[in-house]
């Protein structure tokens, strides 16, 4: 009976009854790293994400605009009153009756109070900002908001992250909660965690934000990734932050 | 293991299927597969996938995955007909398998525009790959 019950694990294992990842077990991608590659991460002074971080604290003093204003002239200190911010995006917006994530509210400031010209996503610009102010965040736990009003779209975060897309036909869940101890080719798959973003990536050799690493993935089993700023993506990133809930931010993490 | 344990166990994760369906015969129209033009196409990174999930007696040894058996001896543990079966499409033989479906067309969502309502590989592709597992003896 043991032996036959060892032998459905393993006729199941490898998939998608994917079981989430108890909370004991979780880890970020920066476990996984070699110890050359966190040394990177951990060192500011050698970590390029810091260039970008760099970047946008100029931005974030630079007055823009039809109002001729900058971040700061709202909102002052970026370390006093950016801190935890990043570690509660996204957020449900009254404005839109939707959840909006951090690189859209910046955004939102810039066109609707600074009256600037929209900051497209992936932007060195719209990165560095997004990179300054997840940095502030650095080492605060992701707290997602308690807002019954993101319920559904966390939900249906969930529920695509358990679908099989693409021609290869993979979930997430199929290698981030059934095989994250594995390696896919010369990859670390890991457990997915949005801890470190933007990142700066070795292989992109550039900063780069959750919504590109998760695009990246969709590519990888040939399905065709959502836009950029998509719900989809939105919910997504809402139900990584659930299943991330206490783990602290890195900003800005580095990648292999 | 013992074969009928292994029937038991077949039968109870996937019902009403037996051994006999544990292999498939070479379509006809489909010539013998060419051995090297196998271990090419395993080899493969960008087409066949293979070793991102499999390792094995192929090169590049630090960019196999291990999310799968490893393929090493793999003609010695199953015929040329039961290693189609599963390169065509392991799901018959476990529908929940990671392992996707080289032949069918069993795809998930939103295929990408340049893979839609295409098998991964052709019949006569998957020809090779078994003529070159087939010749892993050991
Ligand atoms: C076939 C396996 C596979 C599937 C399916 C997959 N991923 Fe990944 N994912 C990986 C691998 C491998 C990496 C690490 C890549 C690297 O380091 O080069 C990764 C990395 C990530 C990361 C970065 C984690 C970090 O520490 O920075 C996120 C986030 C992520 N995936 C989300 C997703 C989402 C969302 C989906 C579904 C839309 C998905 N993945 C589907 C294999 C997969
Ligand atoms: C995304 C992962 C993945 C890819 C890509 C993949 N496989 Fe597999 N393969 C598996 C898994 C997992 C199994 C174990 C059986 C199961 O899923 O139940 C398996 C099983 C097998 C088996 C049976 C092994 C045994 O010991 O019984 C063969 C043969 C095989 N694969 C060949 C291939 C070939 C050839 C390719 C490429 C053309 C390939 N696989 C691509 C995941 C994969």
């Amino acid at each position: 009976m043991k032996a036959r019950l060892a032998l459905m694990v393993l006729l199941c294992a490898g998939e998608a009854a994917a079981q989430e990842i108890p909370a004991a077990e979780r880890r970020s991608g920066t476990d996984f790293m070699s110890a050359q590659t966190r040394a990177v991460q951990e060192d500011d002074t050698a970590n390029p994400g810091m260039l970008w971080v760099l970047q946008g604290e100029t931005l974030w003093n630079e007055p823009a605009g039809a109002a001729g204003r900058s971040c700061a002239s709202c909102h002052g200190e970026a370390a006093t009153s950016m801190r935890g911010v990043a570690a509660r995006y996204p957020a449900f917006d009254a404005a839109s009756g939707a959840p909006i994530d951090l690189a859209g509210k910046i955004d939102q400031c810039r066109t609707e109070r600074q009256k600037a010209k929209s900051l497209p996503r992936e932007s060195e610009d719209a990165l560095g900002l997004a990179a300054y102010i997840g940095h502030q965040s650095r080492g605060m736990p992701i707290a997602s908001p308690d807002d019954a009003r993101l319920d559904a779209a966390r939900a249906e975060g969930k529920r695509l992250f358990e679908t099989r897309m693409g021609q290869l036909n993979l979930a997430c869940s199929s290698c981030h909660d059934a095989n994250w101890r594995g390696r896919l080719g010369g990859s670390a798959v890991t457990q997915a965690h949005p801890t470190g973003y933007p990142i700066y990536r070795l292989e992109w050799q550039a900063v780069g934000s959750l919504q590109r690493r998760m695009r990246g993935c969709m590519v990888g089993v040939r399905a065709e990734p959502f836009a950029y700023g998509a719900a989809e993506y939105i919910a997504l990133e809402l139900y990584l932050n659930s299943r991330a809930a206490e783990m602290p931010i890195e900003t800005p993490g580095v990648r292999p | 293991m013992n074969a009928p344990l292994l029937a038991a166990v077949i039968g109870l994760a996937l019902p009403g299927s037996a051994l006999a369906q544990d292999t498939l015969p070479r379509p006809a129209g489909i010539a013998p597969g060419d051995v090297a033009e196998g271990a090419r196409l395993v080899a493969d990174r960008q087409k066949s996938l293979c070793v991102l999930c499999h390792s094995g007696p192929f090169p590049n040894p630090h960019l196999q995955g291990n999310l799968a058996p490893d393929l090493k001896g793999i003609g010695a543990r199953l015929t040329a007909d039961e290693i189609r079966l599963r390169v065509t499409d392991m799901k018959r033989l476990n529908p929940n398998s990671l392992m996707p479906s080289y032949a069918a067309s069993q795809a998930g969502e939103r295929v990408g525009m340049a893979w839609r309502g295409r098998p991964i590989l052709a019949e006569q592709e998957i020809e090779h790959i078994v003529a070159y597992l087939a010749s892993l003896k050991e």
